[in-house]
């Protein structure tokens, strides 16, 4: 998609507006296709099925609390204690199955009530006890690292039961695979012709039909390459398939639901927002709840991949988290950023790590190279946003 | 004798609006000159001209400082010919200490180590000026009471070595004590040749401080008076002194019953134990304009905002809607009890200016284009598009960017915000600020639709043509007490300046 504009001659909104994925959307695009393409001439197994299937699996983590820190961010409020949160509830997970034999669904249950229950907590202290979020996930970050290290006895809980390891370390058959694929070809396929007619039908500009069905083959072919790259190794890894039916879920809730709707409205403008009636307290509250649960689903992700708790478990797993969303265009001061943004960004902040490791860099360069890369992107969103406004 | 301070021809204009229409001022030295005029006149206009703040070339005219011609680029300008400002709002940092905030930005140190034994010395110096005997340089500013704090200001304009005295709106939130000190402080400093420019509505004071009064109205100098040579009523008419013109559609009202009736209605300041609202009553009928007037600071927006659960100062009294009693917490209650509130700072308490408008329209009623919290865009689109087509909004479609909307259209998005929920009383704080005749018009005939289909319209505003021109009835509020009620028939401007600025019409 994003190779088309650069064919298009540049000319009025009208073409823009055709693509109307807006200029940040494409300037992410390109800064992944950027650093692949650097990574594949640097390394030829960058881009092999291997190496893909690799990539995906590693950013699945990242991805799942970018999509909580999402709206946490947009709400006007941060999160700090994801990584540690992702820590324990491995642990707990860990030790529920390893030292108590708990099966695989009881333990998933149990993990996720507890991250609700975490979430309800410190979303209560903010929203309610008016103690900035910053304080409380700070605090919370430190805690959790603590409750790990004093339940588990600082030892490594290993090794998982296969059902719970399934969870991290599966893969999709070829067939359901394929099937996924062609089900997410047609999903796309009617969301936008739906948008299209009753754009029409309430007399909006609209792109061409033909614009309309490049878009719909590009994205086509996309989903279909991605299986077949995916399937020509092992299938689809069972952490990305959580990743994209929860990016759907939540691209969803903040677009098409009311409680979406008076987040954006809440980080936005929240004197408006509390003098239109909207229970903010309410709100935020249950923001925090939904991020810390999406930080309980990513914990038994990487549990279950790395087939053991260990007390490093989600260290700086929040940076990454919050980096990926402001890469991906979520504004810090609250009110704007998208899910699907978020995802990119934990794809750019997944490739610069994965590249770096098949070159065998050295960690620290890896701590620079993604710390520089998270300030340039700040810096070229305020200084293409400050140019729109001249 | 040349004058200390000469304002020759000033005139400044922003986008739309000439502010200042070729005012001139002329204070003598020594003397306290009151400036006098309706809220919007150009009284703090022309001060910022004189402080600097609008920097010289922003505006066209001449100030003359003893018979000197000044060009002021800044505030530190300003100061340096002597000129200091005290504002309504104190400006002073509450957490240091008072010698700290006299010394602001000009400490008395060396290589960068303060000398404190110095600024104290000093600081107590010029205490004693404004007679602050009884505290320690070193208390914290914070722990002052305003009238305090006040002195505290002056103090530190004399240190910058200021002949020339502004004080806008000094006594806004001073007791009746306080005001007797600052009037005798500045009552010692006439007699030490100092010069002041007294900022007042409160035309009590201005007649028992000052020398000589300039009134301004509408941008432009009506006259300099003595004080002796005039009285309060005949200042009053000079002020407002200008013909409603045919800018207000009104249509007459037929008052069906009562729906908000408040009864000894008490409001307490957030954080200071003063009374904003002190035992007001009022009812509102069906299908009428009720206007409410005052002076800023009066607490117009601070009554209408507690009706509508919204102002974080406890409040007492009864309030009863379509005669049941009902207990107002919070927003969410006066909205289900059919209430509205058009505050008077869209931007920053009607719009979230980064959405568009079919998102502000339905915010404060998204359940009624949702079923089972799943917003149906379809309806949205719909509902947006009503109201840009009944409500005559200009934007290219329910998906333009509210901020990038020109004032009126702004307001009118939020007037449609409030009329989606249907409400029953509408509350309008300063709904015309800000915006153009034109969509002022526009604002107006939507008001009287309202008031057709029977809503009870609450309208605050500052702007007495617009009150009388569309009001049925107009309350006055002066220092938070409710001290006259006129029906449109009686009421005249000069009535309704008396009522608020303390004489009573009841």
């Amino acid at each position: 998609m994003s190779l088309k504009t650069e064919t298009v001659p540049v000319q009025p909104s009208r073409v823009q507006n055709w693509f109307k994925f807006d200029a940040r959307a494409y300037t992410m695009i390109g800064a992944l296709i950027a650093i692949w393409v650097l990574f594949s001439l640097l390394h030829e197994r960058f881009l092999s099925p291997t190496n893909l299937s690799n990539l995906f699996l590693q950013m699945s983590v990242t991805a799942i609390l970018a999509i909580g820190m999402v709206l946490v961010i947009v709400a006007g409020h941060i999160d700090l204690s994801v990584g540690s949160l992702v820590g324990l509830v491995g642990g707990v997970a860990a030790m529920l199955n390893v030292w108590y034999d708990w099966p695989a669904i009881p333990v998933v249950i149990a993990a996720v009530a507890l991250g609700a229950i975490v979430g309800f907590i410190q979303g209560w202290i903010i929203a309610y006890k008016a103690v900035p979020a910053f304080i409380v996930t700070l605090g919370g970050m430190l805690i959790f690292r603590g409750v790990l290290f004093g339940t588990t006895g600082s030892v490594t809980v290993a090794p998982l039961s296969p059902g719970l390891k399934a969870i991290g370390q599966h893969y999709t058959s070829d067939i359901i695979g394929w099937i996924f694929g062609i089900a997410g070809l047609l999903l796309a396929a009617v969301l936008l012709l739906r948008k299209r007619s009753s754009r029409i039908r309430y007399g909006f500009d609209v792109e061409p039909l033909a614009v309309s069905l490049l878009r719909m083959v590009v994205t086509g072919a996309l989903i279909l390459g991605f299986v077949a790259v995916m399937n020509s190794y092992k299938g689809i890894p069972v952490p990305f398939v959580m990743v994209v039916v929860l990016a759907l879920i939540f691209t969803f809730i903040t677009r098409n639901t009311t409680f979406g709707r008076q987040v954006y409205a809440i980080g936005g403008n929240p004197e408006a927002a509390k003098l239109s009636g909207i229970n903010i307290k309410r709100r935020v509250l249950l923001v925090f709840v939904l991020c810390n649960t999406l930080a309980a689903i990513a914990a038994l992700v990487l549990t279950a991949r790395l087939n053991a708790a260990t007390m490093s478990a989600g260290q700086n797993y929040e940076l990454d988290a919050i980096a990926a969303c402001v890469i991906g265009g979520t504004s810090l001061i609250g009110g704007s950023g998208t899910i699907m943004g978020a995802i990119i960004g934990a794809l750019v902040m997944g490739s610069l790590d994965n590249g770096m490791s098949l070159m065998n860099m050295e960690s620290f360069w890896q701590y620079i190279v993604k710390g520089g890369i998270l300030v340039l992107a700040v810096y070229v969103d305020i200084y293409t946003r400050n140019r729109k406004k001249a | 004798m040349t004058a200390a301070l000469e304002m020759r021809n000033i005139t400044k204009e922003f986008p739309g609006v000439k502010a200042l229409n070729d005012v001139t001022l002329t204070v003598k030295k020594g003397e306290v000159h009151a400036l006098c005029g309706e809220n919007g006149a150009g009284k703090s206009t022309l001060m910022k001209v004189l402080s600097g703040l609008y920097p010289s070339g922003s505006y066209d005219g001449q100030i003359l400082i003893n018979g000197e011609v000044k060009r002021f680029s800044s505030i530190k300008d300003a100061e340096e010919s002597g000129i200091a400002i005290i504002y309504q709002e104190l400006a002073l940092a509450k957490d240091l200490s008072i010698a700290e905030n006299l010394y602001l930005g000009k400490e008395l140190a060396r290589f960068g180590i303060i000398n404190w034994e110095r600024v104290f010395k000093e600081s107590e110096k010029w205490l004693t000026e404004v007679g602050l005997t009884d505290v320690s340089p070193e208390t914290r500013t914070g722990t002052l009471g305003i009238g305090k704090q006040q002195q505290v200001e002056i103090a530190k304009a004399l240190s910058k070595k200021a002949n020339i005295l502004i004080l806008d709106e000094p006594t806004a939130a001073l007791t009746e004590q306080e005001v007797e000190i600052l009037l005798s402080i500045l009552r010692e400093f006439k007699n030490r040749g100092v010069t002041c420019i007294y900022i007042s509505h409160k035309l009590k004071e201005v007649f028992s401080i000052a020398d000589s009064v300039t009134v301004l109205r509408d941008g432009k100098t009506i006259g300099t008076y003595d004080v002796n040579d005039i009285n309060e009523e005949q200042v009053i008419s000079l002020m407002v002194g200008r013909e409603l013109k045919e800018l207000f559609p009104r249509v007459e009202a037929v008052p069906g019953d009562v729906v908000l009736k408040v009864e000894n209605y008490t409001v307490m300041h957030p954080d200071l134990d003063r009374k904003v609202i002190d035992n007001i009553s009022f009812q509102v009928r069906q299908g009428e304009i009720f206007g409410i007037a005052g002076l800023m600071g009066a607490g117009r927006t601070e009554l209408v905002m507690s009706l509508f659960g919204s102002y974080p100062g406890a409040a007492a009294g009864r309030i009863e809607i379509e005669g049941k009693q009902v207990k107002i917490k919070h927003t969410q209650h006066a909205i289900r009890h059919g209430m509205a509130l058009v505050s008077e700072d869209r931007k920053k308490f009607g719009l979230v200016l980064g959405m568009d408008v079919k998102s502000n329209v339905t915010m404060a009623s998204l359940n009624q284009i949702a079923s089972g919290g799943v917003i149906d865009p379809n309806r949205e689109v719909i509902r947006g598009n009503e109201y840009i087509r009944s409500l005559q909004i200009k934007a290219n479609s329910v998906e333009t960017i509210v901020g990038t909307l020109s004032g009126g259209n702004q307001q009118k998005v939020v007037l449609g915000k409030w009329l989606m929920t249907k409400p029953k009383i509408l509350i309008l704080d300063e709904p015309t600020r800000g915006i153009d005749v034109g969509a002022k018009f526009e604002i107006y005939t939507i008001m009287n639709e309202l008031i057709r289909q029977g809503v009870a319209i609450i309208m605050v505003s500052s702007e007495l043509p617009e009150l009388l021109g569309m009001s049925h009835r107009i309350m006055v509020i002066a220092e938070g007490k409710r001290t006259a009620e006129f029906t449109a028939e009686e009421a005249t401007q000069q009535a309704i300046m008396t009522a608020a600025t303390g004489g009573s019409g009841l």
